[in-house]
């Protein structure tokens, strides 16, 4: 037999009849399905508050301590749209387009750690959130994206806006609902949230048919959670844990390769102890960048295909690699086969399957990142204090030196802009330099997030916010307007508290919401956290609308275009490997100011669109600079703006480079450092030398020692 | 079923994977989706109600090689509606599967055919002039035995139901599937 809700195909669903029509908490499907609720509804109804199910949405987000929901009404939608009013405990954010709905759920989550929350129309509005699920999916973002549906009776006719979401939707998301029954709305909403946080995060759909929302039923709070096929492993069992300890005590060459699964996990602290305790190196991935501040030396910067040298090389040379949340990722590894060649690899993730899908580790251990090192670190020191901590000398020194010879900027002379242009790199830079320490930083797709991610000075973590796996070009505006919407949620929630503390000193209402957020010193702060999106020209105009959004609700952001009139990345790529042939990326939106001062439209430079123009269109300052002291001037005045979104319209180099670089699908070992440059190939002939010696040495000693032995037999 | 030559690499074995899901419509679209994205080539696949009616139970048989399956018994973990994953051990295993043959068979050459359904204790369950139509139940290897034999009369239609298998002992697979209570739904 077939239950209806919440995963129901088709076919499941009863032609209307006469008994049927009015849909209520008895009698949602009957006929061809049984209905399950029939037996378990009453009781429950009982005890319940009665409305409809679109008012049982919106007070069961309430009830989930949900505090800021993203989205667009629509036809399908429309009946929870009419259950928000002034009475609503959550602030409603309408933006201008439904993927930018999902993006700012996920800026939302990534700064905040609470699953983001989006609300959107059936058919183009729930096709619109399919790039921010997918990107949710591939950076492990914990998001819930509720979906509007035609009615029930309507599904599988090709009603008006009727798509199948569920079924779009199995293979990005981490689970799909399609929920037919108002009843079910409060126990959906409850399993949703907490799949989306829980294990690996990820994004979750509820499909929500519009019978279900008008339908109505008996509210009750909380709910039971009825998830037999879900159990993440959160602890890991003591076994692996003492091995891992024994053979980060065995090695002398280790690293730690850390990924986003640390960030989400909110490991910071710990993985700040396991450096601390054991003195290892650190290489972060993207989604990592900040979980050690990058003032600690340990920090050896991003590794992957632009990652430092020092990292790239420290990987690549190690002994032993321990994989904190991290999925051998292919930007990561470079060639596969080739990455970290004579590493053992101790590999900690939530999620199995990520273990041993691109590299086979020696130490396998599911859990929680922040668990298992919690539990980890202890038996390290255990086994320090009875043989000693390993002494690393040699192996900092060698990383020491590849730092200080190849370092992660851009001073050298062919990193010069050729044509007066700003260098983009050096704009990056300034930035940081003179940002507020709180700033969370937000960068759209391409080479200006790499440059982000190489120069910022990250130094907290959940302050760097990014679309990695999914390389989604338009996630940097709305996902800063959900930054900024969470820094604002930060701000209140510690004033709030401290006003507490203050009137009632004695009270224990702690700031425990606020330890959550991006901003451990909200409560001293005056103001919210700033929010700095550091964007291409490119990316910016994926979602640009956003600007209205951005002014009308009041969460004003600081944006840094670096506009080099091209799509600097697939350029990049095309000077590199493609004959310098410019097919397409050029945007025409930045070439009048790049050393053309003089040019008048219609000589072949023009700038449409004209950035600061459009940045006034929507009630924004728009600033441009094409000097370093305009540039200077521009960022002061734009931190010193907090109440009016300021965008600044650089003009960069369109030829600057993002370097080092690993061509795709080449051994790390062959990062080049600039052009004809490859430092780690000596290292790499070193290591191979030596490790041949090691092998013809035991090799020999093997064959002596049988040679011993045979002539022992042959007396 | 699906059919992508990646997955027949050399080492690739046959492995029998029962899978039990809640019984639910569209689980068995998630599963089977999951097996083409990986291009995991299925030899045959059957789902069937169980002795509890909040699960079903599906049965996977295909030619694999040991990492392709860890890889997609973990993926399939993942999937909210799957409660349990075993690969069963065909030392350890009754496997099953039911095919339904119609032979072209003439007054000539009848009699031959129905030495061989003697021979294999399989049954005839229907009789034409011009045909004959065979019932057979057995392992894979039986079955394929049988379908040698009689292809030299003409073969003009051909069904099997895919396997199914349990575990030998009085043990069963959904005994795993701890506090399973999704007939609450």
């Amino acid at each position: 037999m077939a239950l209806p809700t919440p995963l129901q195909a088709f076919s499941a669903v009863s032609k209307p009849n006469a008994a049927s029509v009015g849909i209520s908490a008895q009698s949602p499907q009957t006929a061809a399905t049984p209905a399950p609720s029939a037996a378990t509804a009453p009781a429950a109804a009982l005890t319940g508050e009665k409305m409809t199910g679109a008012q049982a949405l919106v007070r069961s987000l309430e009830d989930l301590g949900v505090t800021d929901v993203f989205g667009i009404p629509g036809g399908a939608i429309l009946p929870v749209y009419h259950a928000l009013n002034e009475e609503t405990k959550f602030r409603f954010i309408l933006t201008r387009h439904e993927q930018a709905a999902g993006h700012a759920a996920e800026g939302y989550a990534l700064a905040t750690g609470k699953p983001g929350v989006a609300i959107v129309t059936s058919g183009p509005g729930a096709t619109n959130t399919i790039t921010s699920i997918m990107n949710a999916q591939m950076d492990s973002v914990p998001l819930v994206v509720i979906t509007g549906q035609v009615g029930a009776h309507q599904i599988g006719t090709d009603a008006f806006q009727e798509t199948d979401t569920v079924g779009i939707t199995y293979p990005i998301a981490k689970h799909s609902y399609l929920v037919t029954d108002a009843q079910d709305i409060p126990r959906v909403l409850t399993e949703a949230y907490h799949i989306a946080g829980t294990g690996r995060p990820g994004p979750v759909v509820i499909d929500l048919t519009r019978s279900a929302q008008t339908g109505e039923m008996f509210y009750s709070w909380p709910q039971r959670m009825i998830l037999p096929g879900y159990s993440p492993t959160t602890h890991a069992h003591g076994k692996v844990l003492s091995q891992a300890a024994r053979l980060i005590q065995q090695s002398f060459r280790p690293v730690l390769y850390v990924g986003g699964g640390a960030m989400r996990s909110g490991a910071s602290e710990q993985v700040q102890r396991l450096v601390d305790a054991t003195n290892m190196p650190v290489v972060t991935t993207l989604n990592a960048r900040g979980i050690i501040p990058d003032s600690d030396t340990h920090n050896l910067g991003m590794i992957g295909m632009h990652g430092s040298i020092a990292g790239t090389g420290a990987v690549q040379n190690s002994d032993l690699l321990i994989a904190l949340g991290a999925r051998f990722s292919d930007r990561v590894t470079g060639k596969l086969s080739e990455f970290a060649p004579r590493a053992r690899v101790i590999h900690i993730d939530i999620d199995p399957a990520e273990i041993g899908k691109n590299r086979e580790p020696d130490v396998p251990i599911v859990g929680d990142i922040a668990t298992v090192l919690d539990e980890l670190v202890p038996e390290i020191q255990a086994l320090q204090s009875e043989e000693g901590s390993v002494d690393l000398t040699n192996w900092w020194a060698l990383l020491d030196d590849l730092r200080a010879n190849y370092p992660s900027d851009y001073t050298r002379a062919e990193d010069e802009p050729t044509d007066g242009s700003l260098s983009p790199q050096w704009v990056v830079k300034e930035l940081s330099r003179q940002a507020d320490p709180r700033t969370i930083w937000v960068a759209g797709v391409g080479q200006h997030q790499m440059w982000a991610s190489q120069l910022v000075d990250f130094e907290r973590p959940r302050t760097w916010l990014s679309s990695a796996g999914a390389g989604t070009m338009g996630f940097g505006l709305p996902a800063a307007l959900g930054a900024r919407v969470a820094s604002e949620r930060a701000y209140v929630e510690a004033s709030e508290a401290a006003e507490v503390n203050s009137s009632a000193s004695a009270s224990d209402t702690s700031t425990s919401v606020s330890a959550a957020t991006s901003a451990p010193s909200a409560s001293e702060a005056t103001d919210p956290a700033p929010v700095w999106l550091i964007d291409g020209d490119g990316s910016f105009q994926m979602t640009s609308q956003e600007l209205a959004t951005i002014f009308h609700e009041n969460t004003p952001v600081k944006i840094a275009i670096l506009n080099n009139s091209v799509y600097g990345m697939v350029r990049q790529w095309q000077t590199l490997f493609f004959d310098q042939h410019y097919s397409a990326t050029m945007l025409h939106d930045g070439d009048e100011h790049a050393g053309n001062a003089s040019a008048t439209p219609g000589e072949g430079f023009f700038d449409v669109p004209d950035f600061v123009k459009l940045a006034e269109a929507y009630g924004c300052v728009g600033l441009r600079a094409t000097t370093q002291e305009e540039a200077e001037a521009a960022i002061e005045q734009a931190n010193a703006i907090d109440d009016r979104t300021v965008l600044i319209d650089f003009r960069v180099w369109k030829d600057a480079m993002v370097w080092p670089m690993v061509p795709a699908g080449n051994s790390n070992d062959n990062v080049l450092f600039r052009l004809g440059e490859q430092p780690l190939k000596n290292v790499a002939m070193q290591r191979e030398a030596a490790a041949a010696q090691n092998a013809r040495a035991q090799a020999e000693a093997e064959e002596a020692a049988q040679n011993a032995r045979a002539e022992r037999s042959n007396l | 079923m699906v059919v992508n030559n990646l997955s027949l690499q050399p080492g690739a074995t046959r492995h029998t994977i029962s899978v039990l899901v809640e019984n639910r419509p569209g689980v068995l679209a998630r599963v089977s989706s999951l097996f083409a994205r990986r291009s995991f080539n299925i030899d045959s696949l059957s789902v069937s109600p169980t002795e509890r009616e909040d699960i079903s139970r599906i049965t996977v048989t295909a030619m694999v090689e040991p990492q392709p399956l860890e890889q997609i018994i973990k993926q399939l973990n993942k999937l909210l509606h799957v409660l349990k994953i075993v690969e069963l051990d065909p030392e350890n295993t009754v496997e099953r599967e039911l095919v339904l043959i119609k032979v072209a068979a003439t007054e000539q050459n009848r009699s031959d055919i129905l030495e061989i359904v003697n021979l294999f204790r399989v049954r005839v369950v229907d009789v034409h002039p011009q045909s004959l139509t065979i019932e057979a139940t057995g392992a894979a290897g039986k079955i394929d035995a049988l379908l040698g034999l009689l292809q030299p009369y003409g073969v003009l239609e051909l069904v099997r139901s895919g396997s199914v298998a349990v575990t030998r002992g009085p043990r069963a697979l959904s005994d795993k599937v701890a506090g399973s209570e999704i007939s609450g739904r």
